[in-house]
């Protein structure tokens, strides 16, 4: 049933209880939110694993504010320094870490929250192209996911640079410089974001007002707008088929069940806690992540007289940075840093055109013919050398190879700056290809019905 | 139905595992493991040697005395026998030589220390390891402005803090063919106050509470989460088996 039906307004039993519900339900829309969202939204009954990453971004949203708003009360987004000669801002997030009570474990798990936020959504994303979830007519569910992804990329960058380390520091100085790359503006637009010539004390203070209360504010109103375009829809299935072709009498469909207690209780409260069980393992016994979720220089303060020899972007930006660093050539006269910038926001922003992309018959991977199945591997593969290559210098070979004099296969097939250009075409290539293969593939028939145990 | 989705994901693991397989570690510093303790007495040990031989040029402001409680230490030791520099158990680890006399006398400032341990783990090694091989890998070199040089960190600003207790270290320096310099170090010409293995242990114990003093709360992190852990797995074998009973008449 969709959310604009209308439910009729709740009637008192009698009791005091029943009296102020009615009262209250008479007054604002309680009852109807509750049965048109939660317990009379019909959801398929065949979600499986994939299903659990769009609960799990709510819940690791749900950490973030709680553990953001504390770390707040504590944190000074002051780049003063201190007379021992450490900036206050810095200095602050370690008093959360040793003074605060409890103050390691929120800031941990506001730092954890970050890099678990991108995990889940990147695998809630990769639901949506196993299945086809943003095919007809789940089309603006799926824009409203990108520009979701656009903020928590927004978020995360700012946020990155309030602990004041060298990271810190460096990171927003090498991706605000690629903004004047810009032709004519670019140079005011990269003043104009930092508030001086360089990332000082002004971009401290306006990205903390950023980071704490713009974003998330746009943010929450955002996934607001994904819920509700998706209970408007109702949602897709591993089968790619739409359970509203078959209803029974009461007009409910055949393969659907109340999303609560069915999905809340049934299906996303136990993944939750195993996704819990990671979370608090990162937290109590690897909150640095190997160096991807807290990176060693950070515990450095920022120092704008020294860069750091290796400059690498957190492991979840690492994909759209080899994109960037992908573009070397000058084409067509224009300087190669504005192709890389292009090339960075192009690599988020062609998500958005996937539902006119794809124009395959079949919408789920289980009916779609053997070249999706391949490209898509191939995709999957190419996202992760991004990654992985992002984390490295542009000097980097494959098994520590150090390339020969002359001509050299091995040179090139080695070389990381090569599978970060080879990688990048395939990305793009892959999406831009997409409306001739996915309309040849063989795909097979679809059933009608949901197939289920 | 699962199976599918199984399948794929066995695919893709198998795909996205092969890309880390393929990329081994580059050229290499080398590192000596550091023996790092949790031991109170070991951590007392570094502690004192800490205040006396660090705590001169290095600060340690994130950190307040009586934190060292927290390794054994009681009040009035910390208070008769470990501060210097005037102030009481509530004041922080700092120092009296300002950053820009720091600047002025070694040519940089002397970094704080409070999160080194820290800030200094790589590829090549922890944090622990590299403190442990820098601390022992003075040499003299008659070139540089304090006569030291350090094989871990070439022309280090710092000079040999600990050279009473380890003695003079030499070092041979080899060139090849292609220009690049090997530095081996030589075993010390005018010995100090420590024998070798002495003074091993004595850095071990450094290295062991500037680890400690990087995250003091590390240990107690550790205890609580085996007990959240506990729970949430039991949490989860009540959620789940809850969460069947609603599956239960779905066909």
């Amino acid at each position: 049933m969709a959310a604009n039906s209308s439910f009729p307004k709740y009637q008192s039993d009698g009791t005091l209880l029943g009296n102020a519900l009615e009262w209250f339900d008479a007054r604002f829309p309680l009852t109807s939110l509750w049965k048109a969202h939660l317990s009379e939204y019909y959801a398929p009954k065949n979600f499986n694993f994939w299903y659990f990453f769009g609960s799990m971004a709510i819940v690791v949203l749900i950490i973030q504010f709680v553990t953001g708003i504390f770390l707040v009360m504590h944190y000074q987004p002051n780049a003063n320094l201190t007379p021992s000669g450490l900036p206050i801002a810095f200095e602050s997030v370690e008093y959360i870490m040793r003074e605060v009570p409890g103050g390691w474990f929120i800031r941990y798990m506001h730092s954890t929250g970050a890099s678990f936020f991108f995990i889940v959504v990147y695998l809630h994303m990769f639901r949506g192209m196993l299945y086809g979830s943003y095919r007809k007519p789940r089309e603006l569910i799926w824009i409203f996911g990108v520009l979701i992804f656009l903020c928590l990329m927004a978020i995360a960058f700012m946020g990155y640079l309030l602990p004041w380390g060298q990271m810190s520091y460096w990171g927003a100085q090498v991706i605000l410089s690629f903004f004047s790359a810009i032709p004519v503006v670019g140079e005011d637009i990269s003043t104009l974001i930092r508030g001086d010539y360089v990332v000082a004390g002004a971009t401290l203070n306006r990205f903390f007002a950023l980071h704490v209360c713009a974003v998330p504010l746009a943010l929450l109103g955002l996934v607001v707008a994904h819920i509700l375009a998706l209970h408007e829809v109702g949602s897709n299935n591993p089968d790619g088929v739409e359970i509203k072709k078959f209803k029974d009498e009461k007009g409910i469909p055949l393969d659907g069940v109340p999303f609560h207690p069915q999905y809340t209780i049934g299906h996303d409260l136990p993944a939750n806690v195993i996704m819990l069980i990671f979370f608090f393992a990162v937290i109590f016994f690897w909150p640095e992540g190997g160096g991807y979720f807290l990176e060693y220089n950070n515990f450095l303060p920022a120092d704008p007289m020294t860069t750091p020899a290796h400059l690498a972007p957190v492991w979840y930006f690492t994909a759209f940075y080899s994109m960037l660093r992908a573009m070397t050539w000058n084409f067509f006269w224009i300087d190669a840093k504005i192709w890389g910038v292009i090339s960075m926001f192009a690599g988020v922003l062609i998500l958005a055109f996937l539902p006119w992309l794809d124009r395959s018959p079949a919408k789920s991977i289980r009916y779609r013919g053997p070249i999706f199945k391949v490209l898509l591997a191939f995709f999957v593969v190419s996202f992760a050398m991004l990654c992985y290559l992002g984390t490295k210098g542009t000097e980097y070979h494959f098994f520590g190879y150090t390339p020969t004099e002359g001509f050299n296969p091995l040179n090139i097939l080695l070389s990381g700056s090569f599978h970060t250009k080879f990688w990048t075409f395939y990305y793009f290539l892959f999406f831009l290809t997409m409306p001739y293969w996915s309309k040849i593939d063989k795909c097979k028939p679809v059933p009608e019905r949901v197939t289920f145990k | 139905m699962k199976t599918h989705a199984i399948k794929f994901l066995k695919y893709l693991a198998a795909a996205v595992l092969f890309a880390p397989a393929l990329a081994m570690a580059s050229t290499a510093m080398h590192l000596d493991k550091a023996p790092v303790s949790t031991d109170q007495q070991k951590l007392q040990h570094g502690a004192k040697l800490f205040v006396n031989y660090c705590l001169n040029c290095h600060s340690a402001s994130l950190m307040r005395y009586n934190q060292l409680q927290k390794i054994g230490f009681d009040k009035e030791t910390i208070e008769k026998d470990l501060i210097f520099t005037g102030g009481n158990a509530g004041s922080m680890m700092t120092i009296g030589m300002t950053p820009d006399d720091g600047k002025a006398w070694f040519g940089t400032a002397p970094p704080d220390l409070s999160l080194m341990a820290r800030a200094k783990a790589s590829e090549f090694g922890s944090g622990a390891d590299y403190l442990y091989t820098y601390l022992r890998s003075f040499y003299r070199d008659k070139n540089r402005p304090t006569g030291w040089n350090n094989k871990v960190f070439a022309n280090v600003g710092m000079p040999h803090a600990l050279w009473d207790l380890q003695g003079e270290q030499a070092a041979r320096e080899t060139v090849d063919e292609h220009g690049a310099k090997t530095v081996e170090l030589v075993a010390p010409t005018v010995p100090g106050n420590m024998s070798a293995q002495d003074f091993d242990e004595a850095v071990a114990d450094i290295v062991s509470f500037l680890v400690w003093m990087g995250e003091p709360v590390a240990e107690s992190r550790k205890f609580i989460g085996i007990f959240v852990l506990i729970f949430l797995v039991g949490y989860y074998v009540l959620t789940h088996k809850l969460g069947k009973t609603y599956w239960k008449n779905i066909h």
